[in-house]
């Protein structure tokens, strides 16, 4: 399954990175300790937090997930938009909070 | 040969600054680091090891430091992550080597850093970690993870 894919029917705002959307997702991974995501994250996972800033692009950029979801409505900084921009890594919104963001897309995969 | 140790002398080395709570910039050496292990075609284990051995330590230095450098020293045998910075130094080692424990400030927290994980986590993926430092100077942070050879005696792709 490809990030469009969800992007599609979890209906989620595609707020940076759209040169990322057709990366190949394999699982997820939800957090909002950076620490623990670097050691846990897995290449291809999509990455649910309520982090908004711009580290999280690094981080991303590093475990090689597929994307970012943000949930709960959290804003991002336009930083971090900028970041993910030219990395091409997906940020995704949603209001739907980390809990029912993790259930769907555990049902999908 | 088997049994042979490998050369200390790095064939590789890469150092970058690191200014203390530059947020902006950090992740990038890290980063580009990474690019430079995986570009010299080594195993993704050892890859991903680094990555996080090497992001911890820079973000200790982001953190909690004024400013530092962060040194990959990439031979045959090893990677050796050097992180050098001028600190506030760490008055109990053990204490910070505990899952958990922080000292960083509230607001570093809420951006889902200082959960007391950095230098475990370190430690966690290298194969030896030494840490020296001294309070109101600085600290040292050392971790090597090693490269294990393809297929035991043989040199890669032999």
């Amino acid at each position: 399954m490809k990030v469009k894919d969800i992007v599609e029917r979890l209906g989620l705002e595609v707020v940076a990175g759209k040169a990322g959307l057709s990366r190949e997702v394999a699982g997820g991974y939800c957090g909002d300790l950076l620490s623990d995501v670097m050691a846990r994250a897995k290449p291809k996972d999509l990455w649910v937090t309520i982090q908004g800033h711009q580290n999280i692009v690094a981080v991303a950029v590093l475990t090689e997930v597929a994307g970012v979801i943000i949930s709960g409505s959290v804003e991002p900084e336009p930083a971090t938009l900028e970041r993910a921009e030219r990395e091409g890594v997906p940020i995704l919104r949603t209001p739907l909070s980390a809990f029912e963001v993790c259930g769907k897309l555990y049902a999908m995969l | 040969m088997p049994g042979t140790p490998e050369s200390e002398n790095p064939v590789i080395t890469m150092s970058f600054s690191v200014e203390g709570r530059d947020f902006k910039a950090s992740g990038e050496p890290s980063r580009r680091i990474k690019r430079t292990l995986e570009q010299i075609g080594l195993d993704w284990s050892v890859v991903r090891r680094a990555s996080v051995v090497f992001y911890e330590a820079e973000m200790n230095i982001v953190i909690h430091a004024r400013r530092g450098t962060l040194r990959a020293e990439i031979s045959p045998g090893r990677v050796v992550m050097v992180a050098e910075d001028e600190g506030p130094g760490i008055p109990d080692v053990a204490l910070a080597m505990r899952e958990g424990f922080s000292t960083a400030p509230a607001e570093i927290r809420e951006m889902g850093f200082g959960a007391g994980m950095g230098l475990p986590n370190i430690k966690k993926h290298s194969d030896s970690m030494e840490i020296e430092t001294e309070v109101g100077k600085g600290t040292r942070v050392v971790a090597v993870i090693n490269v294990p050879r393809a297929g035991g005696a043989k040199t890669r792709g032999g």
